[in-house]
Order: structure tokens, then sequence, then C-alpha cells
């Protein structure tokens, strides 16, 4: 069924005008039930497996069950992403249990400047150095070919 | 007529899409806008944080030319993406690309992306040209950095704006037009400069999934052809739509292959332990100078596997057990370490499927897989449109001023042939192998080319606003035309007055798969069957026009699958218009089944204006 909504856990984020899974999903695929207050993915066909609703959701309400035209049932691949790392716990159909445990991010959140600490290196428009290089390349200057 | 309120932004830059390509241009545009009072709008279909083809996250870059390490130069590089793709390729945008993406690697490492390093802090190669990353939040990263600079720079940016036509002033681009997939709102966008990076084409041909799986395309099934629809229609000239990607991979959860190939130096063997790289060296001979270069050109890779399954010698296996004994073989006399290294190299074959196709890790875990102990099947996946990978479909684009022949230039790289509308990513064409960071860098330079233009043409088209209501209502009518006649039939999909955009993709892909070389034909066709694919594009073309949506959500899919359509029949006119075979692993004209540089070492090219399709030869240039 690709991504599914646990609905005891679900709390359709709690009424505000958009759920959490509605606004990462790249498909546009998730969509909150008012009356029941409860998201759901409309489209499971054209669910990528992506997990960004999964990964997203604040009430852990969002699980996968992998495609039923091609997997075997009985695995899961829960993730838990934190601000520096990702945990994930994968089960195996046999009842075997992975844990790894990755990186994502070396930084904090929001961090990021858009010249990555190069500097205004180029300021001349008609340069065809972009404006942190070659300082960004660690370079002496933009390679072009030799004439 | 639906009534959506109608919300007009004035820009003076504005970049549709939101991926890899767009969020460089952001980058880069913002310093140059800013400096020069000028403002850069960023328009996404969904949130820039996951959108795009890297919106799950990737287990490597896969363009790092490290030219500082002295091992390799742009040069290498350009040899190595001419001779993947069999002659074919823009040299002057490979080589500008290859020049700045080392910086574009560098930014993300600085804003966040962990990149593995060896002992001596040096980034691990995941092959010469790839490195392998911890990156599953690799998208989030550089979305953060696009949107910093758009806001403190004084731009915008729009979410789950679908951008759907261009709007033109005469020959000049004059804007696009798009709807909210949240709220009945029509946007219209006003800019003096346009870049078109909103990513290949995916579900034009019929997957091997057809079930729940159909999702599980190799390339995100979002991205749709909004790049070729939107350059096509405002005249852009575009190169190699015969250039499709096949990309061979894990069968069926489309794992990466990359990582076992190249730094775990796995095999793939047939049913009966045949290894076709080696027992099919022989057919390389078959195709030119080619066959002749390491790397092996990926289609010509592809296509020794694929002999072996027209021959019944199927399933090919990856040898992941073996590839992963051979690596800790070295210490097996010494139990601690050998514990150890399996436990390393055990941890870096899942990483490398959670980090970008989740999907597979669970294939694995529902058929109790452990790679170090059984081989995965491996195949040739439904072909995709992807110029920044080994595909090379997109617009044809002015090249940099000091490296581009005068053939390919004129004034501002990354300018198609319309004035004022740009492209990068999967929107340029014949520049391969830019993948994740040469999509970015090229972004960047695509970026500050369109402040140049600018400045140079710094009036604001004229829109006509009889045009936009024209395309206001013939963008919404899909709504109309539901509303108007679902009433009449006990089935909300099955009417006769219209067509829901599913159906509508499934015809699409039927036609495709079976006479424009998709999977179930073998990747195999000729000029009849191509005709015969252009007759019932045709009669899909005329049903286009009773396409209909129950709501918002429906309406974006009509308008994805029109957009398909056109990636369609560009594709099928090209590779009826080349007389001849030059990537037998992406697809075979058993009408004309070799190679044929005499005629054919030239790229085909077609422009859709007025009604009218032109084909043409253009002769391609090398500069190294």
């Amino acid at each position: 069924m690709p991504s599914f909504v646990i609905m005891e856990k679900c709390d359709g984020c709690k009424g505000q005008d958009k759920t959490a899974c509605m606004y990462i999903c790249p498909n546009d695929l998730m969509v909150l039930d008012k009356e029941k207050m409860k998201a759901w993915n409309m489209e499971p066909e054209m669910c990528w497996e992506c997990y960004n609703c999964v990964k997203i959701c604040p009430q852990q309400a969002i699980d996968v069950r992998g495609y039923a035209d091609f997997v075997p049932m009985g695995a899961s691949v829960v993730p838990l992403r934190g601000s520096e790392d990702i945990m994930w716990t994968v089960k195996f159909r046999n009842g075997m249990v992975k844990r790894f445990k990755f990186p994502i991010r070396t930084t904090t959140e929001g961090s990021a400047k858009p010249d990555g600490g190069y500097g205004e290196v180029t300021t001349d428009l008609a340069s065809q150095c972009l404006y942190n290089e070659p300082e960004a390349l660690r370079l002496k200057e933009l390679p072009t070919l030799k004439k | 007529m639906a009534k959506f309120e109608t919300v007009e932004v004035t820009t003076d830059i504005l970049l549709c899409g939101g991926g890899m390509a767009a969020c460089g241009a952001a980058v880069e545009a913002s310093y140059w806008a800013k400096k020069n009072g000028l403002k850069v709008t960023l328009v996404d279909k969904a949130a820039m944080d996951r959108s795009g083809a890297v919106a799950m996250g990737l287990s490597a870059i896969n363009q790092y030319v490290d030219i500082t390490s002295g091992n390799n130069t742009v040069e290498d590089y350009v040899n190595y993406v001419r001779n993947d793709l069999m002659g074919i390729t823009r040299e002057d945008l490979v080589y500008d690309i290859a020049r700045h993406v080392d910086s574009s690697v560098h930014l993300f490492e600085k804003w966040g992306l962990p990149i593995w390093k060896d002992e001596q802090g040096n980034f691990v190669h995941e092959g010469r040209w790839q490195l392998m990353i911890n990156g599953e939040s690799y998208k989030v990263i550089v979305a953060e950095a696009a949107k910093n600079a758009l806001t403190e720079r004084g731009g915008e940016y729009f979410e789950r704006v679908f951008i759907t036509a261009p709007l033109m002033d005469g020959e000049r681009i004059a804007g696009a037009v798009g709807f909210s997939t949240r709220e009945e709102k029509f946007y219209v966008f006003k800019a003096k400069a346009v870049l078109a990076a909103m990513g290949g084409a995916v579900h034009v041909f019929k997957p091997r999934s057809t079930g729940e799986g159909l999702g599980r395309a190799w390339y995100p099934p979002w991205n749709s052809g909004s790049s070729l629809y939107f350059t096509l229609i405002a005249g852009a000239e575009q190169t190699c739509q015969e250039v499709r990607f096949i990309p061979v991979r894990f069968k069926d959860g489309y794992g990466p292959v990359g990582a076992w190939f190249l730094l775990f130096k796995s095999r793939a063997t047939n049913a009966f332990g045949g290894e076709y790289m080696v027992e099919r060296k022989a057919e390389l001979d078959n195709w030119g100078s080619y066959g002749k270069v390491k790397p092996i050109p990926a289609n010509l890779r592809n296509y020794l596997g694929m002999l072996d399954e027209f021959e019944g010698k199927g399933p090919i296996y990856m040898r992941t057990e073996e590839a992963i004994q051979k690596i800790a073989e070295s210490l097996k006399d010494d139990p601690k370490a050998y514990k150890k290294k399996m436990k390393e190299l055990e941890s870096e074959a899942w990483e490398d499927f959670l980090d970008m196709t989740i999907s597979q890790a669970i294939l694995w875990a529902g058929t109790n897989v452990q790679p170090e102990e059984k081989s995965s099947e491996i195949a040739a996946a439904e072909p995709y449109f992807i110029g920044s990978h080994s595909g090379a479909s997109g617009a044809w684009v002015s090249g940099p001023k000091d490296l581009a022949p005068k053939e390919y230039f004129w004034g501002y790289e990354y300018m198609s042939t319309v004035k004022g509308l740009f492209c990068a990513g999967d929107a340029s064409g014949a520049s391969s192998h830019k993948f994740s960071s040469g999509s970015h860098a090229e972004g960047r330079a695509a970026g500050k080319s369109m402040v140049r233009f600018v400045l140079d043409n710094n009036t604001l088209p004229n829109v006509d606003a009889a045009k936009v209501d024209e395309l206001k209502k013939k963008i919404l009518y899909p709504l109309d035309l539901f509303a108007e006649h679902s009433a009449k039939s006990s089935d909300p999909d099955i009417n006769p007055e219209f067509m829901k955009p599913k159906m509508f993709m499934f015809r699409l892909q039927k036609i495709m798969d079976e006479y424009a070389a998709g999977v179930t034909s073998g990747f195999k066709t000729n000029k009849a069957k191509l005709e015969r694919a252009l007759e019932l594009i045709a009669y899909l073309k005329e049903d286009s026009e009773k396409l209909a949506a129950s709501n918002l959500h429906e309406l974006m899919r009509c308008h994805e699958n029109i957009q398909r359509m056109w990636q369609a029949e560009v594709h099928v006119r090209t590779i009826l218009f080349r007389e001849e075979t030059r990537w037998p692993g992406y697809y075979l004209r058993n009408d004309f089944a070799k190679l044929d540089e005499a005629n054919w070492k030239v790229f085909a090219n077609a422009t859709y204006k007025n009604g009218q399709w032109e084909m043409k030869k253009v002769p391609v240039i090398g500069i190294v």
C-alpha cells in the first residue's frame, strides 16, 4: 500500500490547515480527512516510498507496507530521524532484526550560508567565475581551454 | 469556468522548478540580482526540502572531478562523457559544468552534507568521478541554502504551484502560468528571464510494475516532462530527444548498482554462471571506437546483459556475496578484524539503499536477503528521460563565451533558442553525466547568465491579457468538463464525455511500450512501428482535450500527462528521424541495426512551431 496512516496514532496535526505529511509529500498524495481528523494516502500506486511522510510525522503515525505486487509480506523498515542522524530498524520476513544508524548532516538546521563561507570572491558579472569562485573550487583560477 | 482567483506576480528572474538545478540557480542568481537591484522568484510544484529527483536522498555524488588532486582534468571528464554517449555530446557544455562542479560539492560540504573521508581526510571515491556520502538529507541541505539565498536577498519562493505553460511576447519568453495544487488560485508570473529546471520524465513508458508498484519508478514519478513541454511549446529547439536512459538496477526495487560495481567490484552473472561482460566481449567490436574505450559506455554494458536476456539466459545476478567475501578475505586470519570489516560492509550496503531507494531495503527484508550471503537479481528498467544522467534529452542551449564554437554560441550560456528562456538540469540537452552535483553547478552558471541577460534586456515583456484568459480557461477546463458531465454516469471515472488522467497515462504507456521500444518489445522498434505510434499518439492528442478532473490533484495529473504525451511524441519523432542504431542498450532500430558514423555522427534536433515539426541534423563540434 506504500505509505499508510496508522489510525490510532494520527491526530490530523491537530486541525492545522495542513498536516506535516501533506506539506512534505513530493507527489501530493497525502490528504486530511477533516471529519475523521486523519490523514490518508489518496493514490498509493503513485507512491515512490520516499518515506518523507514517515520521517516528518510528529506522531510516528505513518508506516510503509512494501508494494504488494512484488514484495512478500511481513517485512518492515522504520526510520527515526533526528537532527544529526537517522536510525533504521529493518525487520525481515523471517523475524530477523537489524539496526543501522547514519549521520544526516554536520551543521545545525537552518545554518547553511549560501556562499559557504567562501565569501564574495568574483564581483565581475562578465567573468566566467561564479561569485564564490575560484576560492570555492580550491583552485587559483577557473579552468579554461588552453589555446 | 471554474472560479479561480488570478494571482499576478511580477519579477525579474523566474526560476521554474525547485530541484538541484533550480536551487543552484537560486543561490547564484540571488547574489547578482541583489547587487543589480533585481528580484528572483522560484516556483516549485512541491516543497523544496523534498522536491525533485533528490527528494529521498542519495548515497553518492556522481560527478566530482577532483581537479585539486591533480589526478583528473576537466578534459578527462569531457572525454569520458563523449565516449559514454557514443560521440554525441556538447563538449562545451560538459566542460563548463565539469569546471564548476567541484565548487558545488565543496559548498554542499560547508552547508552540512556528510561526505565520506578516508584516514588522511580525503574524500572517499566510489569510482573515479563518484564520492560516497551520507546523503539522507542531501536535498534538505541544498534547499536550505537556496531558500536562505532567496530570502536574504529580496527574492521569494512559491511552493505547491504547478507550472503548466509558458507566456510569450512574440519570440521572447515573458513568464509562466500555473495553478496552486492546494487552493483555487491561478498564477501568472511575469518575468524578463525564465529558467526551466523542472526535471525529466517518468511514466512515459509502461513500467515493469503496474500494480501498487507503479510508483516505484527508478526516477521519481512526479517528474512528468514539465521541462520538455514548457520549452517545446515556447518554441525552443530540442536535442538528443532520442537519447533515453535505461537503467540496469536491482530488479523491481530499483536499488542503485553503482556502489556494487564500482566500490565493491562485484561481478554480474547469468543463470549459468556466465559473465556477459566477459563472454560477449567480441560484440563490442561492432560498435566502432566506442566499444574499445574504458569504461565501456553504459548503453553497451546494458546491451551485453540484454543479449543474455534475449537468449533466455536470465536471471542476471549481482554477486553481492562474492564481492563482500572477497573484500573481507584478506582479514580471514584475524577473526576480530574480519568480523569488524564484515559489519562495516553490511552497514555500507544497507545505507546505499536506505539513503536513496528504501523500497529495495524492504524488498531485501521481505525476501530475507542478506547481501553478504545471497545474490540479488538485476534487470534493465523501462526507459526514462533524464538528460542529467546517462541519457541526453533536453533543450538546445548556448555554450559559454570562452568555450563554445561559434555555431553553439548566441550570447548567454544556457539560454535556449528562445530569447530569455534558460535551461538547466534535465531541461538542457547533450550535456549528460551532470547528475545531482553537476545540475546544481549548471544551475549556478545559468543563474549568473540570466542576470547578464536581464541587464542587457531590462524591459518587462508585454503579456497579452486575452491570451492569459485563454490559457486560464484551457488549463482549468478539465474541472469544467467533469462538473458538466459526471452526474450522467454511475461511475466517476467512466463516462462517454471524458477521460480521467490515469487511463490516459496507461494508454500512452501502452503505445510507447509496444511501438516505441519499451520493455515488453525488448527495446526494439522500426519505422513502421514508430509511424503506428504516431498515429495512435495523434488520437491521444485529440482526446487530451477530453481530460477531466474532479479536484485539484487530478487537475495536476491531467496536465502532467499532457506533458508526458508531448515527451513521447518528440521521442518517437527523433528515433524515427535517426536512421541508425547508436545506443543499442537504450533502443534498437531493427531496420537500421548498425552504427552509421558516416551519416549519423550528428545531433538530431527537433523544433515544434506553429503546429509544425522540424527535424534536422546538427554537426557535432568538439573542443577538447
